[in-house]
């Protein structure tokens, strides 16, 4: 009941945030604000986990390869395959429902309790699309790219591990890559991404801006914001990829 | 001129305000008074469309708020200025930029005239040269005057202050209900000012309107609080036993007269 509730509030507060906004030049600032703390503040995570990773992924394919039937290029096929397909959209969407959707929710929690919103709604600000909107849009704009960027890395990531250790050679390994490389996989990769930095943010704001109570609420929702937006990746994703990679 | 007939109001199960009539003059500072939790944010709120009411009319200058959409609505809600109780400040803003926003978001201005009317506004509340500052970087006192150069920045019709002078010392408290008053009177204003503290009341009450239980439990204004005998509001201004001493020294001096 409470949770079929939740949903209708969800769905309700979508249809606010979703107007064109009051000002086209203060949306466009806050875009700026928004792509710089959504994206560009979050490209060193991206890039640490996805370089680590990687080279996790490659380390441990190679190492489980004792079976001489297997090309050895396929270190570098399922180093490709598995970031493209898994790691890159959904794995570094899950992290960064930690770090950016507890950022949003606690920023959105906090101007809620200290009546900053109600501020903004008295001066006649759609405060929803004012607040959310710009959010929404540089999470969709940059989670993309993000998503790429971490896809380059991860390989990277794979190609120094594997040098390093000697398990493969440089041309070993880029053949792997390339071999059945099908560019339809980066696409779906992106379709995904984008839908996850939609729900994270949004599921992130709506805890935020109905929060009540003080300091200790806020924490709560910032919480609760990271465990269902990355509830609803995972649903998201399994829904996506019946939907995508079966029909 | 705001008029509010009838408002009734409930959370849950607890009925917040009950059947509330009143009407706020313009030019003049109308006060809320009464004690912690009866109702008196949960009024202010309501009037601005904060809180929906769940019965009754909320007239400003006759036009029936409660029935606008959202749209109607936003007309109105730039002619009120609103002070909340913490400040509520956009603390990611400088000073500046606080008092700059609504004009940002509503008005069609040059970059200078808003400079001249940020300045304006932060002169008359004697605070010319802060412009840079950050909320985080000011003191309590300072906050509130930054949020009263907001809440004029427009040029309201409509003033709401919640406790604009709580957690204040006494001298920085006389000083924001000075300004408000002034404020007030000079652009003629419809002000609603909500205090628990005898202080204020007796310095700009020009009416006042006590809520006792989520009822309007009497109205008068700063001369004839202090003779009622309504036995909630006495208790309510004379709280402490020096107040006592006064009233009863107020009324040895009458009888001797
Ligand atoms: N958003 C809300 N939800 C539920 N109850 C509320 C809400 N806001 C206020 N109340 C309740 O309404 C009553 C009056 O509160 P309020 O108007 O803030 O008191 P005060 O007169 O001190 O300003 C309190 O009992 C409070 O608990
Ligand atoms: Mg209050």
């Amino acid at each position: 009941m409470k949770l079929m509730e939740g949903f209708g509030k969800y769905f309700l507060m979508l249809t606010i945030v979703f107007r064109a906004p009051e000002k086209m030049s203060i949306f466009r600032k806050r875009l700026f604000e928004e792509l710089e703390q959504i994206g560009i503040n979050s490209i060193p995570l991206v890039a640490l986990m996805s370089s680590f990773i990687g080279g996790v992924i490659a380390l441990q394919t190679a190492s489980n390869m004792s079976n001489p039937l297997l090309p050895t290029y396929t270190v570098g096929y399922i180093t490709q395959s598995s970031t493209i397909l898994e790691f890159s959209p959904t794995i570094i969407s899950l992290i960064l429902a930690g770090k950016v959707g507890s950022n949003i929710a606690s920023e959105i929690g906090t101007m809620r309790v200290t009546e900053q919103i109600d501020a903004l709604e008295i001066m006649g600000v759609n405060s929803l699309n004012f607040l959310v909107l710009p959010k929404v849009t540089a999470a969709v704009l940059f989670f993309p790219i993000l998503v790429i960027f971490s896809m380059g890395l991860s390989l990277v990531g794979g190609w120094i591990a594997l040098v390093l250790s000697d398990l493969s050679s440089t041309e070993t390994y880029i053949y792997g890559i390339r071999y059945y490389f099908e560019m339809s996989n980066v696409w779906y990769a992106l379709t995904k991404c984008v839908v996850f930095g939609f729900i994270i943010v949004t599921i992130s704001s709506f805890y935020g801006y109905y929060v009540k109570g003080g300091s200790l609420e806020v924490g709560r929702s910032s919480t609760q914001a990271v465990v269902s937006s990355s509830v609803a990746i995972l649903v998201a994703n399994f829904l996506l990829t019946q939907m995508i990679l079966l029909s | 001129m705001i008029e509010v007939k009838h408002v009734n109001k409930s959370f849950g199960k607890t009925q917040v305000l009950k059947d509330i009539s009143a009407t706020f003059e313009k030019g003049k500072v109308n006060l809320i008074i009464g004690q912690s939790g009866h109702g008196k944010t949960v009024l202010a709120k309501c009037i601005v469309g904060l809180h929906e009411v769940e019965s009754g009319e909320i007239l400003f200058n006759g036009r029936d708020f409660c029935k606008m959409n959202r749209v109607e609505r936003t007309s109105i809600r730039q002619e009120i200025g609103m002070l909340f109780q913490g400040s509520a400040l956009f603390d990611s803003m400088t000073v500046e930029e606080n008092v700059m926003f609504p004009l940002l978001m509503f008005k069609k201005m040059t970059k200078k005239e808003m400079h001249t009317r940020v300045n304006f506004c932060l002169e008359r509340v004697n605070l010319t040269g802060r412009n840079s500052l950050f909320p985080s970087e000011c003191s309590g006192g300072m906050q509130k005057r930054i949020g009263i150069a907001r809440a004029i920045a427009m040029n309201p019709k409509y003033l709401f202050c919640d406790e604009p002078n709580s957690g204040l010392d006494p001298k920085t408290a006389i000083l924001i209900d000075t300004l408000i008053r002034e404020i007030t009177y000079e652009y003629q204003i419809t002000t609603v000012a909500i205090t628990h503290d005898m202080n204020s009341v007796m310095e700009i009450g020009d009416n006042i309107l006590f809520i006792h239980n989520g009822n309007n439990w009497w109205t008068g204004n700063k001369n004839n609080i202090i003779s009622t005998e309504n036995p909630e509001v006495t208790s309510f201004v004379y709280a402490s036993e020096f107040m006592k001493e006064i009233k009863d020294s107020i009324i040895e001096k009458n009888k001797n007269k």
